[in-house]
Parts: C-alpha cells; structure tokens; sequence
C-alpha cells in the first residue's frame, strides 16, 4: 500500500502506538507540527489532493448504502468496474455514503483534475459506458443532474445548475450530516482529511469536567426522542462512586419511517464512534457499546469496520492521543425487536437477556448495564457531541430555538416528490420541510396529515402545518419528536387504517411484560378492525378513548404511553372519518376493503389482460366486447388490478348503504 | 427432482467448534451465539439453543425465552428463500399490504402459513429497513446470505424476482 496521511511523514516524526502524539490529527492535515520540512509538507499537500481526485487525477464515486442499494447501486458498481477494467481506463473508484437524497438514487460522481465533479441522478447500468466516454474523453457534463463546482473548461456546464444552488441543498443546515455522500465510510484518512476526530483531540486536552460543561454549553439534548439535556446525563453518570462505567451508543433505531442514525452510520460511521469515546472520557468510562438494529446489518458492519480501523491506528485501546485514556468499543447487533430503543430494555438485550423493560428510577445513569451507571445516548446525538466539540459549543448554539439549540436530522417520506433526509434547525415549521425541501404532496394528491415521531407519534393534520418542530410545541399538538421520522399521509390514505396499522405494529411489538400495553393494545386494534370493517358503534369510541388514555397513563415503559398517541391524536383531528366508518358505513378515502367494490370501467378498458393475468384469485374474466369485468363475488379487494392497469380503467366505489336498496349484506 | 430446503435435521454431534468461533463464552453473547445457530441451519433447533445456552453458560430456559422473543430468531424450519415484506409506515402508505397478499396467492400459502410446500419460498413481515424513500421495499433473503432489497415493489417486478428464483433452482438441480 502507498503511503497515507496516517503514516508518518519521515523519521522525525515521534508518534507511534506505544508511544502516541497528543498532535497527531492536527498533524495529519496541517502537519508536520514538531518538526518543519518542505518535503513532509509537500508530501501531505499532495496526498490531501489524492484523496480528492484519486491517485491517477480521475475518480468516479459511487454510493454503498442500504438505499441506494435497494435501487440498483450495486449493479451500478459492477458495470463501472467492468467497463473500466475492460478499457484499461485510468480511473480510481471509490465508494461513499449518500446524501441522504433518495430520489436522486442510483447517483454517481464523476470527478477529474481541471473538471468540474459531476453528479448523475438515477443512473442505469447501462448508461455506464456513454457516461465515462462523456464526461472523461469528451469532457462533456450536459447529461450530469448538478455540478459540485464550475471551471469553465467543460461542455454543457452552463445547462447544469450547481449543488448549492439546489433548493434541497440550500435550504437545508448541514451541520452533523455534513460528510454523508461526501467521504468514503470506510476509510479514516478521509474522514480526518475532512475534519474529523479534531473533536477529540480536543477534548483530551480539556479535563472531562471542561467537556461535560462544554456540551451543557452548547445546550444539547437527546436526538433519541425525550430530548433529555446530554450534558446534565452525563454530569450525573460521572458524579455516580460506583464502577466501572459503561456509555451505550443506542442503534436500534426501530421507528418506521425514520432512517436518519442507518444514513449516519452507513455514511459516516467514524464520527459515531469519535463521539462515543469523547463520552466515554467525560463521564469516566472506559468500555462503550453500540447496540445496532437487526434489520440494517450493513449498518453494523461499517460501525464495525470503523471500530477495527480506529483500533489500528490508536484512536481506540490503551492510551489514546497519549492522554492516559483508555476506551475500547463493542458492537452490537440485536435480534430484533422494537423495544429495544427503550433505554432499559435494550440494557437487557446488551446482557443476552429478554428485552424487558424494567421500573425507572433508578435511571441508567444511576444503575445501568450490569448494575453500573451508563450513559445511553442516541446515534445522532453522539454525532452532535464530535460536531461541537471540533467546532466549538457557540457555533452549534448559534441555530434552533431558545430551548432547544442546534440542528434535528428529519427523514421525510410517505407521499412527497422528493423523500429523503433533510437536515434543518430545531424550530423549523413543518411545511418548509414537506414542501420546500420534500417539495409537497405527489401529482394528483393532496397532504391530509403528518405523521410525526413513528409508531408512538400523533398524526398532525394539514391546517397544523406551520407548527414548529421542537419538543414543546409538537408534545402540545398530540404527537412526539420521536426520532424525527415525518410520514405524509395523503388524501387517498383512510385515517381509521393509519391508525390500525399503527396499532398492529406496537400491539406486535409489546413485550408483552405489563397488563396495560399487551392487553389494551390488542383491545384498541380489536376496535379498529371493527370499524374498518363496518361494524362500529358509536359506543365503540367511547371504549377506545377510555381504552387508551389508561394504556397511556398505565403502560411500565415508553411503548406502551406513547403507543395509543396515533389513536388518540386520529380521534381529535379525523373524527368526522371514524363518523363515516360507523354511521354511514362507508370509507372515505376508499381503502378500508370491506366497505369498497371493485369494477373495470368499459370506456376506459384497453384490454390489455395485465389485470386477469394478475389477477390471484382468477376474478376477472374477459367479456364479450372484449373487455374485462370484476366478479365480485369471486373477488377478494386486494388491489393488484387497479395497481397494473395501466390506462386506470380500475375504479373503487364505496359499497355504504346506497347499494342494493338501502340493504346491508355482510 | 426436488428441492431440498436450506434447513436439515442438525447432525449429530454439532459443529460447535466452527459455528461459535472467535466468540467469547459470556452470557451476553447469547444473542450472537444463536444468531450463529441459526445461519448454520436456517432455524433454532432445540439442539442448537442448548448448545448456544451451553456455550454462554446460561441455563436453557434462558437460551429459549431469548429464542422466543426476538423476531430475527424461528424455531422453525423456513424456505431456502426469505422474502420479507416490509411493513414500516411509508410502505404500508404505498400500498405493501397489497404486494404481501400479493406475494401470497403467487407462493400458493394459505393465511397464517409461512413457507411453501417445496420448502423454497418462506414470506414474512418485516419490520422497517430504513429506506423508507423507496417505498414500498420488498427484500428477499438469499440461501448465501446475501439480500436482494427491491424498492418500489409492485406485483409486475416481484413476480418477475419469484420467477428468475425458481428458475434459477431449477436449473441448478439439474
């Protein structure tokens, strides 16, 4: 292997494992420190210029992450490697995190000396070889979705507006997301290149009381969802006698629909671990964890691949930065179960046991894993904490609201045009992220609610859009910070089903340890299915309402008070839905299958035959005239024709009261 | 020809030496210890759960309360091929429900049943994956322990996935 910015620079240079730099990142980009020498800084200058354009001047960057992923990003891999390698092509290829930008995926970067980088927006393998022959023989970039930078040397660079120039660029702070889709996840150099562990140099510099006082400075709270101020965690976890201590990064991030710790983690894994140890060294302790959800091992994986590297060059281990501090990370991963982001309970899946939560007080900080005190922090907090201390408290305090200062990673999804992560000041209003930055309802629907915080948030309805996001307010109106997760509930979404989904997906999910939430869950899903179904009464909400303000105040942990947050909060805003389920029978929104009908529209029809060949219970037969018709009796309203029809000669009706005479059949 | 599914009767004595290599004997590596029972047999024997509580010392009923609870972990025998829907809330919202159904009349299960007769398909719910911007997400886990993760699911690419699966197992037992 080449040299790397790791490596010492020449012989003068002192720092080793055994005997480690208190300067030694500092040194890295800045260097040589104790010594001057032209060539050791020639040297770094050009090494730093490497990183950037790759060793032999062009370098294409592809994004390695579960979404990208999920939309072809490997396949894009292959062929870029096949068509380079196949050309003999002088190109370096890297992989990175993402932006966090979902509709952009499959993305890739073209980047080359003289050039200006170039981004490529839903990329198909395909395109590979037309893509490389533009833009590294012809120098033309007239195909690129943005440009990182302009030089005036390239084709076409006029047509292609600039990353900054982006509305979701611009509009949003990225303050702790700042290295996703830019560094290489699994790479250090880079990482320091950018900045990084300038945090913790830092602070082991500073005494562990001037740490703690620079977090309750900067006014941290927990990203996690209770917004706990970080540094008051962890000033009680160090004035704790007993030891040893543990900090516990928490990885389990289960709500659906919040995916902000998986970018964080997958894209820039080295900031999550620097922030640990900086927690570690605050509150004294010298062992950490990261407790990792099930279902995002590649999650895992790059924390994991992270811990082994930092360990390799003494980041982690004995004596780090010649600071006298030891601190050594273990990852992880559950078995899966939502509980687990429950701070006590997910104590217990750390143990090997059942993930049961248990009574607080006594707090973590007091009495955590194996009885010692333990501060958990969230993923995304942690990150904050690397953030500040490189940058200073003042710079992060500079943004967000009088209680809450900083910024809050929101994932936006559901039904916008552009879903992703989006980065902004706590405080925002909900509207600017749904539709300045997710850039509103899609085609041909309109925003009915919000979705705020996961399964144990509330639903806010579209008239509450320019509520602000801080823990307060939104606490206020019904829902919860949560994680940060933002679902968008359209008009063609029935809010009596949101709710049940909700509710089949905590009621699941219960431990199952305390009476209120395993058995009053189930009591509040029974009701739902009822009124989907059509049978409601109107006593039937006096009992869900009654039903789940005692979950509520009743439930042992988290789950359980928050869980009944979506019914509750459906029944304040969307009781003129509940209405039409109970008295009227019929589904508003035309989703709940019980109370809907099924029929192909004969002037729209093209008989093409998608929806008898995808029909799974053989329903749809063809006719006489050579269209299609629906046998109702024989159909089971799963929707898989008015999905594959292409010209939507599917319609929907509700099946209320009006058919058959007035009559009901069920 | 038959398909045979990933999941066998475990031999005799286990192969405890290999599966739990490298792993410290702790009660709190329960966890990953049946983690690594189960990617040896594809499911939690009750061999196997004895072996992985032997292993952490910890008593087998503890070993099997842990089993029992988390998700990841079956104590049965499931298809050379796991398909999981997920059921996050952006995916419920963009219609997976209907793709689960879907998938299920396609696989010829009846309600409640989870693996197919040939022991090739087993189809599952899934909780979120985190990539709620590509919604509905339909992830199919393979016998080499490698995923496909299908964004944007609808019946026309997952019936096409089923399709180029069971060919491929087709082909490869001839």
């Amino acid at each position: 292997m080449s040299w790397t910015l790791l490596d010492k620079c020449c012989e003068k240079c002192t720092h080793s494992l055994d005997n480690p730099c208190p300067d030694y990142i500092e040194c890295r980009v800045n260097g040589p420190l104790c010594h001057s020498d032209k060539k050791c800084k020639e040297l770094r200058k050009k090494r730093l210029e490497e990183i950037q354009y790759g060793a032999v001047g062009a370098k294409i960057k592809i994004p390695l992450s579960s979404c990208t992923l999920a939309s072809g990003a490997e396949n894009i891999y292959e062929a870029v490697k096949d068509y380079v390698e196949k050309n003999g092509l002088k190109i370096s290829i890297s992989i990175s995190g993402c932006f966090g930008l979902d509709f952009l995926d499959p993305w890739i970067e073209f980047t080359s000396k003289g050039m200006p980088t170039a981004i490529y927006a839903n990329v198909k393998p395909k395109d590979i070889p037309r893509l490389i022959k533009e833009y590294f023989e012809e120098h033309d970039v007239s195909s690129a979705y943005v440009l990182k930078n302009k030089t005036g040397k390239a084709k076409g660079e006029d047509k292609v507006p600039l990353l900054d120039e982006l509305d979701v660029w611009k509009k949003q702070y990225r303050w702790v997301s700042r290295n996703c889709g830019i560094v290489n996840p699994e790479s250090l150099e880079e990482y320091i290149a950018t900045g990084g562990y300038r945090g913790l140099s830092r602070s082991l510099k500073m005494s562990p009381e001037q740490v703690i006082d620079e977090i309750l400075k900067s006014g941290l709270r927990g990203r996690g969802g209770a917004g706990f101020p970080t540094g008051i965690k962890w000033r009680i976890t160090r004035e704790q006698k007993v030891t040893p201590k543990y900090v516990v990064a928490n990885a389990d991030e289960g709500d659906p629909g919040a995916f902000m710790n998986r970018l964080l983690a997958e894209s820039d894994p080295f900031r999550i671990i620097e922030g640990l140890t900086i927690a570690g060294y605050a509150i004294g302790a010298n062992q950490g964890y990261i407790f990792v959800r099930a279902e995002k091992p590649l999650m895992a994986s790059r924390l994991q691949k992270a811990v082994e590297e930092a360990r390799k060059y003494g980041l982690l281990g004995k004596n780090i930065l010649g600071s006298g501090f030891d601190f050594d990370i273990e990852v992880i991963l559950s078995a899966g179960a939502f509980v687990c982001g429950e701070e006590t309970a997910l104590l217990a899946a750390i143990e090997g046991r059942r993930a049961w939560p248990r009574q607080r007080p006594p707090y973590p900080a007091q009495k955590g894993l194996w009885g010692k005190p333990t501060a958990i922090n969230n993923v995304e907090t942690l990150a904050h904490v690397a953030t500040i201390m490189a940058e200073g408290a003042e710079a992060f305090a500079s943004v967000g609201t009088e209680k809450t200062k900083g910024t809050k990673m929101f994932c936006v999804t559901g039904s916008v045009k552009r879903p992703g992560v989006y980065e902004v000041p706590v405080g925002t209003s909900i509207r600017y992220l749904v539709e300045e930055l997710a850039g509103g309802a899609v085609e041909g629907s309109a925003i009915k609610a919000v979705q705020i915080g996961g399964p144990s948030g509330g639903c806010i309805p579209a008239s509450k859009l320019d509520l602000p996001l801080d823990y307060e307010t939104l606490q206020s109106a019904g829902a919860i910070m949560g994680s940060g997760g933002i679902v968008v509930i359209n008009d063609k979404n029935c809010m009596v089903d949101v709710a049940k989904f909700f509710l089949t997906f905590t009621s699941a999910e219960s431990c199952g340890k305390c009476f209120p939430c395993r058995v009053g869950l189930k009591i509040l899903w029974d009701i739902l299915d009822k009124i989907t179904r059509g049978q409601g009464t109107e006593e039937d909400l006096v009992v869900l309402r009654h039903v789940a303000n005692t979950v509520k105040y009743a439930s042992l942990c988290a789950l359980g008070g928050t869980a009944p947050n979506p019914v509750l909060s459906t029944l304040r805003y969307f009781m003129d839905e509940y209405e039409a389920h109970i008295k009227d029978k019929t589904c508003p929104a035309k989703v709940c299958k019980a109370l809907i009908t099924y029929t192909i529209n004969e002037d729209k029809c093209i008989a093409c035959g998608q929806c008898a060949a995808n029909c799974p219970v053989n329903a749809i037969s063809k006719q006489e005239s050579g269209k299609y018709s629906i046998d109702v009796d024989k159909c089971i309203r799963c929707g898989t024709c008015y999905v594959v029809c292409p010209v939507g000669a599917v319609e929907k009706h509700s099946r209320g009261r009006r058919r058959s005479g007035g009559e009901m059949k069920w | 020809m038959s398909i045979k599914p990933r999941s066998k009767e475990p031999k005799t004595p286990l192969e405890e030496n290999n599966m739990f290599r490298g792993l410290k004997r702790a009660p709190h590596n329960l966890i990953e210890a049946l983690r690594r029972v189960q990617a040896r047999y594809g499911y939690l024997p009750p061999e196997g759960i004895k072996q992985a509580a032997e292993y952490v010392g910890v008593p087998f009923s503890q070993a099997y309360s842990v089993a029992t609870f988390y998700h990841q972990y079956s104590l049965e025998p499931v298809g050379k091929y796991r398909i999981l829907v997920c059921m996050g809330t952006a995916c419920h919202l963009r219609g997976n429900d209907l793709n689960f159904e879907f998938l299920r009349m396609l696989l010829g299960l009846k309600e409640g049943q989870k693996t197919t007769k040939d022991g090739l398909f087993s189809l599952e719910v899934a909780r979120c994956f985190g990539c709620c911007g590509l919604a509905p997400v339909v992830v199919i886990e393979k016998p080499d322990g490698t995923r496909q993760i299908i964004g944007n699911a609808n019946a026309r690419v997952l019936r096409a996935a089923i399709i180029k699966y069971r060919r491929q197992e087709a082909g490869g037992n001839e």
